[in-house]
């Protein structure tokens, strides 16, 4: 399953409280 | 980033998943306190943190580390059912990781505070069979003569 992730931590607080849902925050330096 | 299949599902189905690059996003380091990579962080859905863990880690350490966030969210909302059966649930099924000595204590403190007034000294008598080498145990181990 591909995960759908979002960048936009402000738009994903929304749509948690929204839905009840958790976050799942993954801070990384990865080459860009 | 996440190449294991059983990691992506379980973030898929359990959690919003948002990624931050220390690049582009350095403001949001800041705002959470984050200063090494990878950090992750689990959040209930009102926002407030309620779990982390630093450092890259084998599939099923990750995965048992995602399942204790879970479990943390749902006892800090006084959801004792559901927290206890999280907890159980990584003692199930990721026994040999460090993170089930620690969802043992939790999973015994939930159904504490579910109403269980034996939890305790059960789940004290359960590390001494089990983990009996941990710090888990050893905070535990107050329980045994409740």
């Amino acid at each position: 399953m591909d995960i759908t992730w979002s960048n936009n931590v402000d738009q994903a607080l929304a749509e948690a409280k929204a839905s009840g849902r958790a976050l799942f925050l993954d801070f990384n330096a990865a080459p860009l | 980033m996440y190449p294991n299949d059983r990691v992506a599902t379980f973030i898929a189905q359990n959690f919003i998943p948002v990624k931050i690059h220390i690049k582009q996003q350095p403001d949001t380091f800041k705002r959470f306190g984050v200063q090494w990579t990878p950090t992750l962080l689990t959040l209930d859905s009102s926002g407030v943190e309620r779990y982390r863990f630093e450092g890259f880690l084998p599939v099923t350490d990750f995965l048992a580390q995602l399942a204790l966030g879970l479990g943390h969210t749902a006892f800090a909302h006084e959801q004792w059912r559901e927290a206890e059966e999280r907890f159980r649930s990584i003692v199930r099924d990721f026994p040999e990781t460090d993170a089930a000595p620690e969802a043992l204590y939790w999973a015994g403190v939930s159904r504490y505070k579910g109403g269980d007034r034996a939890a305790l000294a059960d789940t004290a008598k359960q590390f001494q069979t089990s983990y009996a080498a941990t710090s888990w145990a050893k905070k535990a181990s107050v329980w045994a003569s409740r």
